[in-house]
C-alpha cells in the first residue's frame, strides 16, 4: 500500500542489538521515507538511543540490516556519515568550550576552511539566539541554550538526514516549542528528521508518521491519526456550570452516547467515549448529545470531542492493560518466556485491546492519565 | 551581560529567514584530510588548555619539585656533590617526569569518551585516528613545556650540557616524540578501562616500574643481575642514555635508533589497538 518509489531514508530489517542478555533492540524494522519528521515512540529503555546509534553508526549491529539512503550502517559507514548528523539524548557539544569555539571545531572538522567556518558559526549562533552567549562556555548555558547550540551543530552542513534523540526532554515548554519550530524549518529546507521521543504530544505535532516501540520492536507504526483512529473512539469532554448538575448530565449523556460516562475528579466535568465508528457518526452523536443537555436544561461552559490521544493508543499498543505484575524491576531480567505472544504483530487488528504482554514501570505513570480519560481536545 | 543572555535565551523565537540561510543547500567543502583533521583535534585540545590552566600544574610544578628534590637527595650521597650529580640525573628527571605525565592522556581520553560530544566525533566522516591524534598533539605541547620548565630549573642549579643547545634541542624533540608514541598506551587504557581512577592506577603500575627500574638514578652496574637484565630491555633505560648522549654532545646512534625503533612499534601495536577500541565502542 505504501508508495514503494518513494526514496527511503532510512530502511532496517530485523535490526538488533544485544547487551548481554539484554535485547535491547530486538527486529527492528523501520522504513522512514526521506523529506518527512519521522517520529519514533518509545517509553524508557525501548531502545530508541540503541537504535539510533545503530543508525549513526556508532554502534554495530548484532543483527538484521541497516541501510541509510541506501548505504549499509557496516559495509559503507563513511558513505553513511557523509550525509547524517545526530544531537545525541545526552548534550553532544564540549562543555568546556564556548559556543562559538564548538561550531567553529565542527565547522574546520567539515572541512571548511577557517574563515567560512567562523561565518558560518557567527550566522548559526545568530538564527538560534545564541550571538551573547557565544563567546561563553557551554557549562553556563541554560538547558534550552544547550540543545539549541546542540542543534546548531547538527546543521552546520545541513545533513540529509539529522537525528534527534529525545531533543526536548527536560526543557520548559517554551524551549520545546522553540526546538520544535526548529525542527520546522529544518525539515522545511529538505532535512529528513528522526525524532525519538517519550512524548506522544511532540510525535503528533511534528511527524507525519509515527513508529511506536517496546521493547526493541515497532509495535504500531503510521500517521499520527492512524494510531488514533486505530484505538477506536474518540472522547466526549463536558463542563458544567453547575456542579448539581452533574449526575443529570451523567443520565443524559450515558443515554445519547451509549457508553459508561466518567466522572472527572473536577465536580462540574465529566468525560464519556463515543463509541467507535466513524468519524463522522461520532460527532453526530456528540452533537446530538450537546443538544439533549441544552434540552434538558444543564448549562454547559465548555465542551469538546477529542481523538483519542496518542497517550491512549499509546498505552492501549504498549499494553498498559496489565502491569500488575513487577514494579521497578526495569527490563533486563528475562522476559523471553513472554515475548512469544509476539507484540509485533498486533498493530493491524484492533489495538483496543490491551495486550497480554508485560510491560514496565513506565507506563504507571501514564496510567493515571489514562483513567482520569485525559484527552488533548479538539473543540467541535 | 549575563542578565541580557539569559533573556535571549528564553526570549528567542527561531527566524525562518536567518536559519534559512544558513540551510541553503550550498556546495558542501571536501572532508578535511587526516592532518587537517587531526590539527583541528589538535586546536581543541590546546583550547582546554585554554580554558582551564591550572591543569598545566602539573607539566610544571611536578617536574621542578623531581628535580629539586632528586638533586638534593641522592646528589650528596651519590656523586658527591649535588652539582655534579645533577650533570648525570638531569636527563634523566626529564625522561621520567614527561613520560609521568604522558599518563594524564588516558585520564583525559577516559573523561571525555562517556561525554556526549565524542558521539558526535565519531559520526563525523573523518579520519577516525585523528581524534586521538589530536590529543596527543596537545599533549605534545604539555610535553615540550615540562621538559623546558626542567632544563630552565637544572641551567639555574649548574647544570651544564657540554652539546650545547642543539644537542638539548634534539634530547628534548627524541623525548617528545617517544612520548608521543608511548601515549598510545594509555589511550587505549582510556578507552579500556571503566573509569579515570582505574585509568590512573594501571598507569601507576606501569610507570613507577618503568622510571625507577632504569638507569635514570643510580649507574645499574651496582644493581643485581635480574634487575640489570631488566633495567637493559627497559626502553626508557634506552631513552634516557640517548637523552645523555645527545646532550653530552656525544650522540650514540645504536640508542636513539633503538628508542625510534620501539616508538614506532609502540605507535603501530596500541595505535592499532586503541583504534580498533575506539571503532567498537
Ligand atoms: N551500553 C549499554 N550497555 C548495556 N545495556 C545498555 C547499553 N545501552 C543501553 N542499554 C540497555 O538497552 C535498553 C535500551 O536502552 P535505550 O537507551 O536504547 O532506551 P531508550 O529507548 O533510549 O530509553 P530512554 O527513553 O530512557 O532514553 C535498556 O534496557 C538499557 O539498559
Ligand atoms: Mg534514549
Amino acid at each position: 500500500m505504501r508508495d514503494r518509489t518513494t526514496d527511503l531514508a532510512i530502511e532496517t530489517s530485523g535490526l538488533v542489538k544485544i547487551f548481554g542478555k539484554n535485547r535491547a533492540v530486538d527486529g527492528l524494522d523501520l522504513r522512514v521515507p526521506a523529506g518527512t519528521v519521522y517520529g519514533v515512540l518509545g517509553p524508557n529503555g525501548a531502545g530508541k538511543t540503541t537504535a539510533v546509534k545503530m543508525l549513526a553508526t556508532l554502534l554495530r549491529p548484532d543483527g538484521g540490516e541497516a541501510r541509510v539512503f541506501g548505504h549499509d550502517v557496516l559495509r559503507e559507514p563513511d558513505a553513511v556519515r557523509a550525509r547524517v548528523s545526530l544531537t545525541g539524548q545526552y548534550a553532544s557539544v564540549d562543555e568546556e568550550m564556548t559556543g562559538t569555539e564548538n561550531l567553529v571545531l565542527l565547522g574546520r572538522l567539515l572541512g571548511h576552511r577557517k574563515a567560512a567556518a567562523r561565518d558560518r558559526a557567527a550566522l548559526l549562533l545568530e538564527a538560534f539566539g545564541l550571538t551573547d552567549a557565544a563567546a561563553r562556555q557551554v557549562k553556563t548555558y541554560s538547558g534550552g541554550m544547550r540543545r539549541r547550540l546542540d542543534i546548531a551543530a547538527s546543521i552546520l552542513n545541513t545533513p540529509d538526514l539529522l537525528f534527534l534523540d529525545e531533543p526536548t526532554t527536560g526543557l520548559d515548554p517554551r524551549s520545546r516549542n522553540q526546538v520544535w519550530d526548529i525542527v520546522r524549518i529544518v525539515v522545511a529546507h529538505g532535512t529528513t528528521v528522526l525524532l525519538t521521543t517519550q512524548y506522544l504530544d511532540e510525535a503528533d505535532r511534528l511527524a507525519g508518521r509515527i513508529a511506536v516501540v517496546d521493547h526493541g520492536r515497532v509495535i504500531a507504526e503510521g500517521t499520527p491519526g492512524e494510531l488514533k483512529s486505530s484505538v477506536g473512539a474518540g472522547m466526549v469532554h463536558v463542563r458544567l456550570r453547575d456542579p448539581a448538575q452533574r449526575p443529570a448530565a451523567e443520565r443524559v449523556l450515558a443515554g445519547e452516547l451509549g457508553t459508561a460516562v466518567h466522572l472527572e475528579a473536577d465536580p462540574v466535568a465529566l468525560t464519556a467515549r463515543v463509541a467507535a465508528g466513524d468519524a463522522d457518526a461520532g460527532a453526530e452523536r456528540a452533537s446530538r448529545a450537546l443538544g439533549s443537555l441544552a434540552a434538558a436544561g444543564i448549562v454547559v461552559d465548555d465542551f469538546s470531542l477529542g481523538q483519542p490521544s496518542l497517550d491512549e493508543a499509546f498505552l492501549a499498543l504498549t499494553g498498559a492493560g496489565e502491569r500488575a505484575e513487577e514494579h521497578g524491576g526495569g527490563r533486563a531480567g528475562g522476559r523471553g518466556g513472554e515475548h512469544g505472544s509476539a507484540p509485533a504483530d498486533r498493530p493491524a487488528d484492533g489495538p483496543g485491546r490491551p495486550a497480554g504482554h508485560r510491560s514496565h514501570e513506565t507506563h504507571e505513570t501514564h496510567h493515571d492519565t489514562h483513567e482520569t480519560y485525559e484527552t488533548r481536545e479538539t473543540t467541535v | 551581560m549575563s542578565a541580557t543572555t539569559t533573556e535571549t535565551g528564553t526570549s528567542f523565537v527561531p527566524a525562518a529567514e536567518t536559519l534559512g540561510a544558513v540551510l541553503a543547500p550550498g556546495a558542501r567543502p571536501p572532508r578535511p584530510g587526516a592532518l587537517s583533521a587531526s590539527m583541528t583535534f589538535g586546536w581543541r585540545a590546546m583550547l582546554k588548555i585554554k580554558h582551564v590552566p591550572e591543569q598545566l600544574f602539573d607539566v610544571t610544578a611536578f617536574p621542578i619539585m623531581m628535580t629539586l628534590m632528586f638533586t638534593y637527595l641522592f646528589g650528596g650521597a651519590l656523586a658527591g656533590s649535588p652539582t655534579e650529580y645533577l650533570q648525570f640525573l638531569l636527563p634523566g628527571i626529564m625522561v621520567t617526569s614527561v613520560v609521568m605525565i604522558t599518563m594524564y592522556t588516558g585520564v583525559e581520553v577516559n573523561k571525555d569518551i562517556e561525554k556526549g560530544v565524542f558521539d558526535r566525533f565519531r559520526t563525523l566522516p573523518i579520519w577516525r585516528p585523528s581524534t586521538m591524534v589530536g590529543y596527543l598533539l596537545g599533549d605534545m605541547f604539555r610535553y615540550t613545556m615540562a621538559a623546558t620548565v626542567i632544563l630552565v630549573v637544572g641551567l639555574v642549579l649548574g647544570f651544564r650540557p657540554q652539546g650545547g643547545v642543539v644537542g638539548v634541542v634534539a634530547a628534548i624533540v627524541l623525548l617528545v616524540a617517544f612520548s608521543f608514541a608511548f601515549s598510545w598506551v594509555w589511550t587505549m587504557f582510556g578507552l579500556l578501562l571503566r573509569s579515570e581512577k582505574s585509568v590512573m592506577g594501571i598507569s601507576m603500575l606501569v610507570l613507577f616500574p618503568l622510571t625507577f627500574l632504569s638507569n635514570v638514578y643510580v649507574d645499574p652496574a651496582t644493581m643485581p643481575g635480574w634487575l640489570q637484565a631488566f633495567v637493559g630491555i627497559n626502553p626508557i633505560s634506552h631513552l634516557v642514555t640517548a637523552a645523555r648522549s645527545l646532550m653530552a654532545g656525544a650522540a650514540d646512534t645504536g640508542e636513539i635508533t633503538w628508542v625510534l625503533v620501539s616508538g614506532a612499534v609502540c605507535v603501530a601495536v596500541f595505535g592499532a589497538l586503541t583504534m580498533r577500541l575506539y571503532n567498537r565502542r
